[in-house]
């Protein structure tokens, strides 16, 4: 194994740290939905996917910069969840949380096919003046789409954790979460709720999408790329925790960047596999997740 | 006057169906050629452009009165979509065949001209290949399978002897190297063959570095290029992994003396170029690319571009393999599948046609043996041809200005 100097061991955490915020806010949506609907969502990556797609076409067919069209997105992706649960999943799954499963990857399967129909297989890219603009911190070159996409990141779940902690509709989220039967009891529309909490995933994704555009590309099966590693932050940060999903991510992240660094890029996913494979057998919960 | 009119009008038309049967007579048939590219799924970019060139030459050797030596038959185009797979392109020339074709030109991807040629050769049916590269394409000892273009040991061959001529022209600059690779079938052999054959050329590997596809981040790989300072970068990879490469190297302000491609999939296509100047600017390659000094590629150009559309390899690949075939028909002087078999071996330097950098065409077990990839650079937002010295319309630029 080749020695670096510290300098670039110290850009590769950094650029890890940056990189996993989004991954932590990919992974947010997908703990959330875990945590309420106690469902896995196979559709994730592909509603990634589409609002990568939905950047895209703001970006291309109205001007928009990726950064702004967060605002028409957040809501429109909101809605989108939304409905998603409340007519196609929820009716489809009839009470049985296997058949959610598979409603969610026929989905992921309808959604990618429908943007490989409609977008070609062509990767596609925003240019944007900043897209190559860097911060200079000490001797370390920072990208500026990322440096924003963490400082995003952070708001999301900061956000999110305000309307968790704070609000009615949070309250009756967590109350869902913890016991369904009881918060029905007590009078909170479950469905709603359920549908509320996949709406709030998704609008984390539209945020997510937005951040990585400047700097990525688009293509039908882009969501997958993320959503593994979505998978592993949420075992690892705890099913169903937020500050899990964030911090989960910048963890992953930095495992990432410093394994790639020194076993190779093709090597560099072993580092987040084994992760996952440790946590598992050892500390099935997850840092903060529950206690089983 | 409106009778009067309407029995003249009758006399006429009674005129007309009289002939008809004569004028048909004296049509010659239409013959039928198969174009095969990929133009659904992961390959349908190149496929488009394949079939773009394909139409071209169709249209121009109908509007020029179709093949001479057959009365003037026009060729109809019988299209298959391969569906980027190997199978899909073997479906296709079942169903050409069935449909009377006299010959299949494309392809694009090796596994789909390896496979699709093979299902051919069972009915004598010519295949013209018009990119796939690989080698074994035209050593498997079919008759009916032929390569315009070169395969790949003659292109990775000439990409290193030219790199050796281009750096010793310019005062051996380089001398160090890192390989950047996709982690398929692709990158990793092109990988091997620069492990082994570039020190022999005076080269140092410093490092090989591979990275999956897709990638999701270069920032590594660029930490460890500048770490390594490199001479030289050569990377091998498809056009999404090698944008990001290129842009995150911009981004990181990692100048090496200069980046040469061997097929890459980015650095020849005006696409990066249009999209990303900055990053593709003075990037090098080794590929398919038409001969800058003939006229007619200047009017190809014009025409694909003034359909909106990127001056991409395929187009005049295909074009040139359409123009081969019809030269051939010529020869041949019937549409007779093993008639033009014989002929397309039989295609000497007379073919002119065409408007690929090649010297006098000569066939040896289907494989033209004067076909050659050139090398060429971004400069200034075009891609121009900097080696070999016969075809080039650009002086090299390396190493890279400072």
């Amino acid at each position: 194994m080749r020695a670096f100097p510290a300098e670039i061991v110290l850009e590769a955490v950094a650029n890890g740290l940056l990189t996993g915020a989004v991954y932590g806010l990919v992974a947010l949506g997908l703990t959330l939905v875990y945590g309420v609907l106690h469902i896995i969502n196979f559709a994730h990556g592909a509603l990634l996917t589409l609002a990568m797609y939905a950047a895209f076409v703001a970006w291309h067919a109205f001007g928009l910069d990726p950064y702004v069209a967060i605002v028409p997105l957040v809501p429109i992706f909101f809605a989108l969840g939304y409905a998603l649960q409340r007519f196609v999943i929820g009716p489809a799954s009839r009470g049985d949380d296997s058949n959610i499963l598979l409603v969610t990857l026929g989905l992921s399967i309808a959604i990618e096919n429908l943007m490989l129909a409609i977008f070609r297989s062509d990767t596609l890219s925003v240019q944007v003046p900043y897209a190559m603009e860097v911060v200079e911190a000490g001797p370390m070159l920072l990208s500026l789409p990322r440096l924003i996409g963490f400082g995003v990141a952070f708001l999301v779940a900061a956000v999110l954790f305000v309307i968790l902690a704070l609000t009615d509709t949070g309250r009756a989220i967590r109350a869902v979460a913890k016991e369904r039967v009881g918060a029905a009891l007590v009078g909170i529309d479950v469905s709603h709720v359920y549908a509320v909490t996949f709406g709030i995933g998704a609008a984390c994704l539209a945020v997510a999408a937005c951040l990585l555009l400047p700097s990525f590309y688009v293509s039908p099966r882009v969501g997958n790329a993320f959503v593994l590693v979505a998978f592993t932050i949420v075992v690892l940060g705890g099913m169903g925790s937020v500050p899990g999903a964030l911090l989960g991510g910048l963890f992953i992240g930095v495992v990432e960047s410093l394994s790639g660094l020194y076993l190779g890029d093709s090597l560099g996913q072993i580092g987040i596999f084994v992760i996952f494979i440790l946590v598992l057998l050892f500390r099935p919960t997850g840092l903060f997740g529950a206690r089983a | 006057m409106l009778p009067n009119l309407s029995r003249r009008a009758a006399l006429a038309a009674a005129a007309v169906s009289l002939a008809a049967p004569a004028t048909l007579r004296a049509q010659p048939a239409a013959v039928k050629l198969g174009i095969l590219q990929p133009v659904t799924g992961a390959l349908a970019q190149d496929g488009e452009y394949g079939r773009l060139g394909a139409e071209f030459a169709i249209n121009e050797i109908n509007a020029a009165g179709g093949i001479r030596a057959l009365g003037g038959a026009r060729i109809e185009m019988v299209f298959g979509d391969a569906r980027s797979n190997p199978e899909g392109g073997v479906a296709e020339v079942e169903r050409m065949q069935a449909e009377g074709v006299v010959a299949v030109v494309g392809g694009f991807a090796s596994p789909i001209c390896l496979a699709a040629s093979q299902a051919a050769s069972r009915y004598d049916l010519p295949y013209l290949v018009d990119v796939g590269v690989a080698d074994t394409i035209v050593t498997r000892g079919l008759r009916n399978t032929f390569r315009f273009g070169p395969g790949f040991g003659a292109v990775t061959g000439a990409a290193l002897d030219n790199l050796v001529r281009i750096n010793d022209a310019a005062g051996k600059p380089a001398r160090t190297v890192v390989v950047v690779h996709e982690d398929g079938l692709f990158g990793s052999g092109m990988a091997r063959l620069m492990n082994t054959q570039l020190p022999a050329r005076g080269f140092e590997v410093l490092e090989t570095i591979s990275h999956p596809t897709p990638a999701r981040d270069m920032s590594n790989i660029a930490l460890r290029i500048r770490a390594l300072n490199p001479d030289l970068i050569i990377p091998s990879s498809y056009y999404a992994e090698f944008v990001l490469l290129s842009r995150t190297l911009q981004q990181r302000r990692i100048r090496p003396k200069g980046i040469y491609c061997v097929l890459n999939g980015a650095a020849s296509n005006f696409r990066f170029v249009r999209e990303f100047p900055e990053a593709a600017n003075l990037v090098m390659d080794v590929n398919h690319w038409a001969d800058p000094r003939k006229a007619k590629t200047a009017e190809l150009r014009r025409a694909v571009e003034a359909q909106n559309r990127f001056w991409l390899y395929n187009t005049p690949l295909n074009y040139s393999s359409v123009m081969l075939v019809k030269d051939a028909l010529e020869r041949a002087g019937r549409a007779d599948r093993v008639a033009l078999i014989e002929a397309l071996g039989a295609t000497t330097g007379a073919f002119d046609s065409h408007i690929m950098p090649y010297g006098p065409t000569r066939f040896v077990n289907g494989q033209n043996q004067s076909a050659q990839a050139v090398n060429t650079q971004v400069i200034e937002n075009d891609i121009k041809v900097i080696f070999p010295a016969d075809f080039a319309n650009a002086r090299p630029v390396f190493p890279w200005p400072a």
